[in-house]
């Protein structure tokens, strides 16, 4: 076992964990859109940064495929970590601006408009149907094609494949294929409808009772991400 | 050829070319690509139908060579051993060298090089300005040697080093040997060789690759292919020594499919290497084995990129991956990999030879050695440049390179390629060296340097280099996909005229989060050009924001051109180019441009012998 701190809490891990899985393990909040749990670490979306090192060493690293060391120090929510998701969650929203995964995530960390043009391109190229494919599924029926901006995920030469099983599981795993979010179309506003609710408990309590995570309608608008406030509240 | 199976046996073989002298008059002609662009083929094919002549004709010798560095000029002709330096030599001026200088002994006088600054005719290379501050350690043996031949490489010294090595210094001593050179990596890091060599050494793992990386690919930067078709065997005996030095039995060439000549040349040599026993199983009866194969690649400027790189090798997507576990210890197909760029490699023979203690003299503290900078743009004389490092810009742009030509100012350096930055006149004192570039946030890179003048719009270059990159970007990260993408959109906005003063926050703001949250070294250092522009050409920008001007009248959607009717002489020889027939006039009156019709297309400013057409 090695011994690492996470935000200055003192954690244990076994040896070839990543920082991500660790974090996890120990209920960090980290968004990712690429990671796979099970599947090649793809480190693609970038989300899942983290600052590791102290004083003049630290240093910005994705924590999914960052294999933790002996008296590794881990800072997930850093002010500048905290302001680059904020900004790479900008950009991946000017490219699929009702897809409700990202408009979730905008809204936990209090993204309210989009400084971009609107893309409207469904897919963010986060590889997970084609890990899902070749991995899992075994099948490489799916690659990417191109690259820079026209990169795409597509068959070979574009054309049906007998490898393809059409067993879904690129769907089934793809965080865009979802109800698309209705909020406001126009291009740079962003509704943070869902999660401008009062928590009810608040109303009855006086105070919030629970920090569950993906159900969102306990978040008040405007807050941090809900497990890191808590727990920076209790730090200071 | 027969192989050779002992060192001593080397010796011999070595010793009888080395001692080898001519007495007739060689003729050194160059042709690498470039030459080949300037018609360098046509030359050869004359000069060798004069030897095939039968009949009296002067005895002479004839040597094809790859690049001399000095392009501009090339197809270039030297007469050894006088060191007469023909330039832009053309096929019907071959009769003539062979009959004067060649029978004659005397020179002709329209081919010698003129100096454009004193107007002083150069009959040796050496006179030239553009020679006379190089250092040429690395470069200076593509005059000499033709690289189909391994003969010429020999005569030089060549493979001296390898026999050294083998006669017994143990690895250690090798690898100790570079780090008191301290030989640093020449493809763009600059991280010191030894370190990569050692901890390859002493990754856990059975079967190790040494790589080459020629995956050259900056624009305007073309120092590996002049190497590579120069004198490859250099590049070999670099890397068989690595290879020893390592323990290592098995390496790579990964070369673009681009550069048909470099990929000729090196499969040439490495033919030659392996049928002298230089090369394979068992290398000169020592019992050590290394092997070398080629591995082309499809031209992606992201394959440069270490780990991407070593995915295309092994037949996948060039697509680079985190490198929190080196490449020095899982590379290619996951065993320890060793990966230098080609000039690294072409470095290691020469300490060797020459010992550490004289490496290590050249240079400044923290880099020492040469670098080969690639000398193109607003630049008189544009080509190879091998000069010490620790030599400032200003040397390197005004002294060798002969300045900017048409009497135009200088205005900004651009070094590193793509992930470099430009550099602005009051920075053209620094030494060039790894680390005083990247304190003022550019880059040695590979060693492309792209000189502008006073009508280089620096807007206008940066979204060159956005549009570049996003090009060569392999779109695996958000960051640098979808960030390049919006600097790019950005950028135009403001090249257009429709930029907003918050534009440049917002684009600090995506440069800075790049620079930290990309993937590899493309993403990271792709803001680099647009940043260093910022921060030195601030006030370009706020012309094309605030005042919606572009002051090198570069960016069409804001400008104009307008006649200024005391110089104009109405000779109409604008209005007859017009593609749009906008200009008109009466005959020997000034002229006047119809604004609502031009296209500024600029012809119009071209034409005008008398300096009338202005952009405003």
């Amino acid at each position: 076992m090695l011994n690492i701190t996470i935000n200055g809490a003192e954690v244990k891990a076994q040896e070839g964990a990543t920082i991500l899985e660790v974090a996890r393990e120990y209920g960090f909040f980290i968004p990712t859109l690429c990671y796979l749990d099970g599947h090649d670490s793809y480190g693609a979306c970038r989300l899942c940064i983290v600052e590791v090192g102290e004083g003049n060493r630290r240093r910005v690293v994705t924590s999914c495929n960052y294999p933790i060391e002996e008296g590794l120090s881990v800072h997930t929510d850093t002010k500048k970590i905290i302001g680059h998701r904020k900004l790479l969650i900008e950009l991946i929203l000017s490219r699929a601006p009702n897809s409700k995964t990202l408009q979730d995530l905008a809204s936990r960390y209090g993204v309210e408009k989009v400084r971009f043009k609107n893309k409207n391109d469904d897919c963010i190229l986060c590889g997970l149907c084609v890990r899902m494919c070749n991995e899992q599924m075994q099948s490489k029926a799916i690659g990417f094609v191109g690259r820079g901006k026209n990169l795409k995920v597509s068959t070979p030469f574009a054309k049906a494949n007998e490898v393809c099983r059409n067993c879904g599981a690129c769907m089934y795993i793809c965080p865009m294929v979802e109800v698309q979010c209705r909020g406001p179309q126009t291009t740079g506003d962003l509704c943070n409808g869902c999660l401008r609710v009062t928590p009810t408990c608040v109303d009855v309590y006086d105070r919030q009772m629970c920090y569950v995570e993906d159900c969102g309608t306990c978040v008040r608008p405007g807050s941090q991400p809900a497990g890191g406030k808590s727990r920076k509240q209790k730090k200071s | 050829m027969k192989k050779i199976h002992s060192l001593a046996e080397f010796s011999r073989f070595q010793k009888t070319w080395s001692a080898r002298k001519n007495g007739d008059p060689t003729v050194v002609v160059s042709s690498g690509t470039c030459g080949h662009a300037r018609g360098s083929e046509d030359v050869i094919i004359a000069f060798e139908k004069v030897l095939s002549r039968r009949g009296k004709r002067p005895q002479f010798d004839f040597k094809v060579t790859g690049c001399h560095g000095f392009c501009e000029v090339e197809p270039i002709v030297r007469i050894e051993p006088r060191g007469i330096f023909y330039q832009r030599v053309t096929p019907a001026d071959v009769e003539e060298i062979i009959s004067e200088t060649i029978g004659e002994g005397k020179i002709v006088d329209r081919l010698l090089f003129r100096d454009p600054v004193t107007g002083e005719k150069c009959l040796h290379g050496k006179d030239i300005p553009f020679y006379r501050k190089q250092k040429l350690l690395i470069s200076g043996n593509n005059m000499r040697i033709n690289p189909a031949h391994i003969e010429d490489y020999l005569a030089l010294g060549g493979y001296t080093a390898l026999a050294k090595v083998l006669k017994g210094v143990k690895p250690e001593r090798l690898i100790d040997e570079v780090k008191k050179a301290g030989l640093r990596g020449r493809g763009g890091g600059g991280f010191f060789a030894w370190k990569k060599w050692e901890s390859c050494r002493n990754a856990h793992g059975k079967i190790k690759y040494v790589i080459c990386n020629a995956d050259e690919g900056d624009p305007g930067a073309y120092m590996d292919r002049s190497l590579l078709e120069g004198n490859p065997h250099s590049i070999l005996e670099g890397m068989i020594i690595g290879a020893y030095a390592i323990g290592v039995s098995e390496g790579y060439i990964y070369v673009r499919r681009e550069y048909p000549l470099a990929i000729q040349n090196v499969e040439t040599a490495i033919e030659q290497a392996r049928r002298l026993g230089l090369l394979g199983k068992d290398i000169l009866g020592t019992g050590f084995s290394f092997d070398v194969k080629i591995a082309i690649g499809g031209g992606a400027f992201v394959c440069g990129e270490s780990t991407a790189l070593m995915s295309s090798i092994e037949g996948k997507r060039g697509e680079p991956r985190a490198k929190y576990v080196h490449t020095v210890e899982k590379g290619l197909w996951n065993r320890p990999s060793n990966l230098n760029n080609v000039e690294t490699w072409a470095n290691v023979p020469l300490i060797i030879n020459k010992g550490a203690k004289w490496y290590s003299r050249i240079g400044t503290a923290g880099s020492k050695g040469t670098k080969i900078f690639s000398l193109v743009g607003k630049i008189q004389n544009t080509g190879l440049v091998e000069v010490p490092m620790g030599i400032t810009l200003r040397e390197i742009i005004f002294d060798i390179g002969g300045g900017i030509p048409d009497g135009k100012k200088f205005k900004a350096v651009q070094t590193g390629g793509p992930s470099g930055g430009c550099l602005p006149e009051s920075l053209l004192d620094l030494p060039v060296d790894f680390d005083r570039l990247s304190e003022v946030g550019s880059m040695m890179g590979s060693g492309g340097m792209i000189v502008m003048d006073e009508t280089t719009c620096m807007v206008d270059i940066a979204k060159y280099f956005l549009n570049f990159l996003l090009d060569e970007s392999c779109g695996m990260c958000f960051p640098c996909r979808e960030g390049l993408d919006q600097l790019l959109t950005i950028v135009t906005a403001i090249t257009v005229g429709k930029g907003k003063p918050e534009d440049l926050q917002l684009l600090q703001e995506i440069g800075g989060m790049m620079k930290d949250a990309s993937l590899c070294a493309l993403g990271r250092t792709a803001p680099n050009p647009l940043l260093s522009t910022m921060r030195y050409f601030q006030d370009e920008y706020e012309a094309h924001i605030l005042k919606k001007k572009c002051p090198a009248g570069v960016c069409k959607a804001l400008i104009c051109y307008e006649i200024w009717k005391d110089k104009c002489a109405g000779c109409a020889a604008c209005a007859k180019l017009c593609p749009e027939k906008a200009i008109s006039g009466a005959k020997n009156r000034p002229h006047e441009i119809d604004l609502a019709k031009c296209i500024k297309c600029g012809i119009c400013k071209d034409t005008c012998k008398y300096g009338a057409i202005q952009v405003i």
